[in-house]
Order: structure tokens, then C-alpha cells, then sequence
């Protein structure tokens, strides 16, 4: 029953979420904490966090582990499934079949007419993201940054691997301003992790 | 060979993109378009259009079909379990270790520092899909369609899925 509605919880959400992993959030924590109550706020607010903290697509993270905590390494499974499988399958059955099509003139039409729509959600996503760094890194440093990437990645054509890497390594072993109540709450961390 | 390769493209994009599957978006295209040359950039759109225009995480959707592409079944497993498995792992295998640094001001500052970068990623990419419409159907193509698409979906909150498809009927009938 518990693996059933595990599939139910992440299917729904994954099913519903249109725009990526990052909107079905919201649909997650419905199904999670308000119908099943496997988590309370607070928990599912610090799996949130924990899942931000780290890199890659964040509505597989949460569907994986919050599956582990619900039922296991196969509860892990059956919510990771339930989340992308339906939708890798859709995809491929579309693209396979519309590659058939492909000379024929209205589907390059298709493709020409798409292209645009695509890149209006691209500025959507890169107007998000500058406001989230103007947030987290305030106007001017965000700036310093931006410029330095469009040069490096644009006109001198360095991998994005190695500047993020660089970044994260700047993250990890650079000069840092630690605040107090961050030390304390380190601390706090170390006696329950 | 090939499947050494699909893990590569796209374990990392899952190991560089903070900010969830859209910030590897940019990511992604940088190894199968530019690196393996698996797509053009055209089809790479197709791919990212319809993704967009199907419900879900969009990462798995393309590391899937890509995979599908370049491996069958076998490489969009390949490709999938490259993108969610690492940082999937570090959250259950060390969620204790993780929990710990979960505040430290170095580890908000990974997230933070790459941001812009991502955004700027995302920002040529769609710099260059303009581009390509631009030469491709002309200004004024590109300009109602990019216009009206915008307008739909931020403004006036259509789903994402109605403008796409309505995108496409426009593109089979005056484009084609």
C-alpha cells in the first residue's frame, strides 16, 4: 500500500508539474505533507534545502529521497520511477515518430516556428537566475560575475566545467565571513548529524 | 565507448547545475551539441521544445532521449542514471555529513557563486536560439512569435503547453 501510494504521490506531481523539476516543488509538498503527512513542514522544508544545497535536477532528489525515509531503497526506486519514467517514455515515442516526418515540409515548419518559444522560456530562466544571484550576491558582485562569464565562456570559449569548478572550488577553499550564528548553528548540527 | 560517453554528457551537467534540472539545460546542450556532436543545434531545440512541452523534471527527459538516441534503451538508462544518481547518492548515502554543512557559509556559497554563471549559460543559449530563428524565418517571425509567447505565458499566465503547441500550428502553416 505504502509502495502504491508512493508511486501515486510522485506520478501525480510529476505528471502535473509543467516547467521542469523546480515547479513541481509545490506539488510534491501537497502530496507529501498535506494528503499522505509522511513529512511536516518543517522536515520537508529542510529536505528542500538540503536538496538546493547540492547540484543536479532537484525534483529526482526529492522524490528519491523522500521515497528512502517513506520505504526504503525500494520505496527510492518506485518514487524516482514514478516521477520521469512516464514522461522519458512520452518523449521518446514522440520524437521517434515525428523523425519519420522530418523531411516533410510543415514539421520543419514546426521546428522553425518553435524555436522562438524556446528561447523566450531560456530569457525567462536566465532573468530568474540573475535575480536569484542579485539576491544571494547582491548587484555588483553578480555584475563581476556576469561580465567575467560572458568573456571567458562566449569570447574565449573556456569549458563552463572548468569555470564552475573554479567557482566551486573558490566556494570551498577561498576566504570566507563567518558569521556568528552560523558558527552556532555548525555546532548544533554536529551534535544531532 | 559510446556508453562511457553518454554517462560522461551528462554526469557533468547533473554535477555542475545548481539551481535543478533547467540551470543543466546549458550545460547539457555544451556536451552533445558542442563536445559529441550527437544533435545540431536545431535538433537540440526540438528536444528542449518538446521537453518543455511535456509535464516533469526536464534533465531526465533529455538525458533520456538523447540517450535513447545515441544507445537504445540501455543508454537512456545510461543517461538517466548519470544525471540523478550522484547527487542522489550524496543526499541518502551522507544526508548526516551533508546535514552538518547544510548551513556552513562555504557550502550556500557553491550555490550562490555559480548562479550567475548558469545565467549567463542560459543567457547565450538564448541569444543563439534568437539568432537562429532570426536567420532562419526572418524578424518579423521571430518577433510576433517571441512577443506573443512571451505575453502568454508571463503576463497573462497561459501554460507553457498551449504555447508550444500553439507555436507549432503557426510554424506548419506560415513556415513551412
Amino acid at each position: 500500500m505504502t509502495y502504491l501510494n508512493l508511486f501515486l504521490a510522485f506520478f501525480r506531481s510529476g505528471m502535473l508539474g509543467y516547467g521542469g523539476g523546480p515547479s513541481s516543488i509545490p506539488l510534491v509538498h501537497k502530496e507529501v505533507v498535506g494528503k499522505y503527512k509522511w513529512m511536516n513542514d518543517e522536515e520537508f522544508g529542510d529536505v528542500l534545502a538540503l536538496g538546493n544545497t547540492l547540484p543536479g535536477p532537484i525534483a529526482t532528489k526529492m522524490a528519491g529521497y523522500i521515497g528512502y525515509r517513506v520505504a526504503g531503497f525500494l520505496g527510492l526506486i518506485i518514487a524516482l520511477l514514478a516521477t520521469m519514467l512516464p514522461t522519458i517514455i512520452l518523449m521518446i515515442l514522440l520524437l521517434t515518430s515525428l523523425r519519420d516526418y522530418k523531411d516533410q515540409p510543415w514539421v520543419q515548419g514546426m521546428t522553425k516556428g518553435v524555436i522562438p518559444v524556446v528561447a523566450v522560456m531560456l530569457a525567462v530562466l536566465t532573468w530568474q537566475f540573475v535575480d536569484a544571484s542579485k539576491k544571494s550576491l547582491g548587484l555588483k558582485i553578480s555584475l563581476i560575475h556576469i561580465f567575467a562569464g560572458v568573456l571567458l565562456l562566449q569570447f574565449l570559449g573556456v569549458h563552463p566545467g572548468i569555470v564552475i569548478g573554479l567557482l566551486l572550488a573558490y566556494a570551498l577553499f577561498g576566504p570566507v565571513k563567518e558569521k556568528k550564528e552560523n558558527v552556532v548553528r555548525l555546532r548544533e548540527g554536529e551534535k544531532t548529524g | 565507448m559510446t556508453f562511457w560517453h553518454i554517462f560522461l554528457a551528462f554526469f557533468i551537467p547533473g554535477i555542475l547545475g545548481y539551481g535543478g534540472g533547467p540551470a543543466s539545460i546549458p550545460l547539457i546542450e555544451n556536451e552533445v551539441v558542442d563536445r559529441y556532436e550527437w544533435l545540431s543545434v536545431t535538433e537540440f531545440t526540438e528536444v528542449l521544445a518538446l521537453g518543455n512541452a511535456l509535464p516533469g523534471p526536464i534533465a531526465t527527459k533529455m538525458a533520456g532521449y538523447i540517450g535513447f538516441q545515441e544507445g537504445g534503451w540501455l543508454g537512456a538508462l545510461v543517461g538517466v542514471f548519470a544525471t540523478v544518481a550522484p547527487s542522489l547518492l550524496l543526499m541518502v548515502a551522507f544526508l548526516g555529513l551533508v546535514y552538518k554543512f547544510k548551513d556552513s557559509p562555504r557550502v550556500k556559497n557553491m550555490s550562490a557563486y555559480v548562479k550567475p554563471t548558469i545565467a549567463v549559460l542560459l543567457g547565450i543559449m538564448a541569444y543563439q536560439f534568437f539568432f537562429e530563428s532570426f536567420t532562419g524565418v526572418g524578424w518579423m517571425h521571430t518577433l510576433f512569435l517571441a512577443g506573443a509567447s512571451f505575453l502568454l505565458m508571463e503576463k497573462v499566465k497561459v501554460s507553457p503547453v498551449f504555447v508550444i503547441i500553439g507555436s507549432l500550428g503557426y510554424g506548419a502553416v506560415f513556415l513551412a
